[in-house]
């Protein structure tokens, strides 16, 4: 619709709009998310909605404790590999459409502890991820803009056509593979259909490409 | 507290009983008693209810891997070397094994003293590695001798619940122990330097020829 026919019919009185609008404004001004904190890092999103930051001015601050009631999940927190299965497993318990915030340097990476045995090194190997937040963890501030940027992608989804999301697309899946725990480290490792590493210069010798040790 | 003292005291009351003191030699002075695992569970009731000792608290348990390590010393010795008598140097190397250890923190709430630092070893590393369970004696051993079973693989006879506490209950080894061998899970690292070069080369040398050669910069 033409933009300067439509202000003229506000001032006149007359609202219009597109269901595609109608339907995108109703998503992004109430998102819930889904009750659940893993470490450090769920101290900082309760305080984002705690009055000083008020994620309710969002829509957001219905914390829902069931993942049958939630539209985002807010990893916030290392994901150990002990842990991994089960946030899997409430991802693929919400109900479509469903977003996923990557919160802090843990989730996004392993973090700290990316070298270690226990970590997941970042839950992207296992679930799509909409937003990532970097730091350790990061501030109220930085999960509010987090939100705002989910809320700008919700808005620019179209209904219709090749860009649609998810869950308008009855071919693209909306559970994900939940991992297996094995002998040694879960498998599989990471799920091959969201997860394809970049891949990155590593000389075999210890040599960057200039020959430099 | 004297720690002889303790030991002459647990030597006199309970009979049969093998201590021995493990000195520390650094600035905390923080000596040790070595039970022997038979009495193990009889000192500790003795620490426990005697009179003038009374550590009616364990504050913390934790494990410690000794691996076997394979000592060489040079040693004179007289030898007839070509019809003559030399002193000559030999080495001689021997094999001390390994073997895993628990410590506990003991102390006592109600005389205001401690801490009293318990040893328990266990014969070696692979098939001997049972212990007596403290956890009758003081209850907040419990999870504390779950997780060094966990992480460290000492099998604590007498525990109410012996199971893993932080690993799954799948999981094959003891991450703790330090021959354990990280999962080959290095799949990426942006600045790769040192030790996690060292990993990234040996996993992409490991990897398929087509990996490999994408990962060269193709």
């Amino acid at each position: 619709m033409d933009e300067k026919l439509k202000t003229d019919l506000s001032k006149q009185g007359i609202f219009a709009t597109s269901l595609q609008e109608l339907y995108n404004w109703g998503r992004t001004s109430s998102l819930w998310p889904l009750n659940f904190g893993l470490a450090c890092c769920a101290i900082e999103m309760i305080a984002t909605t705690m009055a000083r930051y008020d994620l309710a001015r969002f829509g957001a601050e219905v914390f829902r404790p069931s993942p049958r009631q939630a539209d985002l999940m807010i990893v916030a927190g290392t994901v150990t590999k002990k842990m991994a299965p089960q946030v899997v497993r409430l991802y693929n318990q919400m109900p479509e459409p469903k977003y996923v915030i990557s919160m802090g340097a843990c989730a996004i990476s392993g973090g700290p502890f990316k070298q270690g045995y226990n970590v997941l090194k970042g839950i992207d190997r296992y679930i799509p991820v909409d937003i990532y937040i970097p730091g350790c963890p990061p501030r109220p501030e930085a999960l509010i803009e987090a939100f705002m940027e989910l809320q700008k992608k919700i808005d620019a989804q179209p209904l219709t056509g090749p860009d649609r999301p998810r869950h308008l697309n009855a071919d693209e899946p909306s559970e994900f593979v939940v991992p297996r725990f094995g002998d040694h480290d879960l498998e599989p490792t990471h799920n091959k259909a969201i997860w394809n590493p970049p891949l990155v210069q590593i000389s075999q010798t210890g040599t960057d490409e200039f020959g430099n040790r | 507290m004297n720690l002889e003292i303790v030991k002459s005291e647990i030597e006199a009351n309970v009979p049969g009983c093998r201590l021995e003191l493990v000195a520390n030699p650094s600035p905390s002075a923080q000596h040790s008693l070595l039970l022997d695992a038979e009495h193990a569970a009889a000192v500790a009731l003795y620490l426990r209810d005697a009179a003038d000792l009374r550590f009616d608290f364990c504050s913390n348990i934790t494990g410690i891997d000794w691996p076997g390590k394979v000592v060489s010393q040079k040693v004179k010795v007289r030898k007839l070397v070509e019809g003559v008598e030399q002193e000559v140097e030999e080495t001689h190397t021997t094999t001390v094994p390994g073997f895993l250890e628990a410590v506990y923190h003991l102390y006592s709430v109600e005389k205001k003293h401690g801490p009293l630092i318990l040893r328990l070893r266990t014969q070696d590393r692979e098939a001997r590695v049972h212990l007596p369970s403290l956890t009758p004696i003081w209850r907040s051993a419990e999870l504390q001798e779950r997780e060094i079973f966990d992480l460290f693989g000492v099998v604590f006879d007498g525990h109410p619940d012996l199971r893993r506490l932080l690993m799954w209950d799948e999981f094959q080894d003891h991450p703790m122990r330090r021959d354990y061998v990280d999962p080959d899970d290095f799949e990426y690292e942006p600045t790769a330097h040192d030790e996690v070069l060292q990993r990234a080369q040996q996993h992409l040398s490991q990897a398929s020829p087509v990996q490999q050669s994408e990962a060269e910069g193709r």
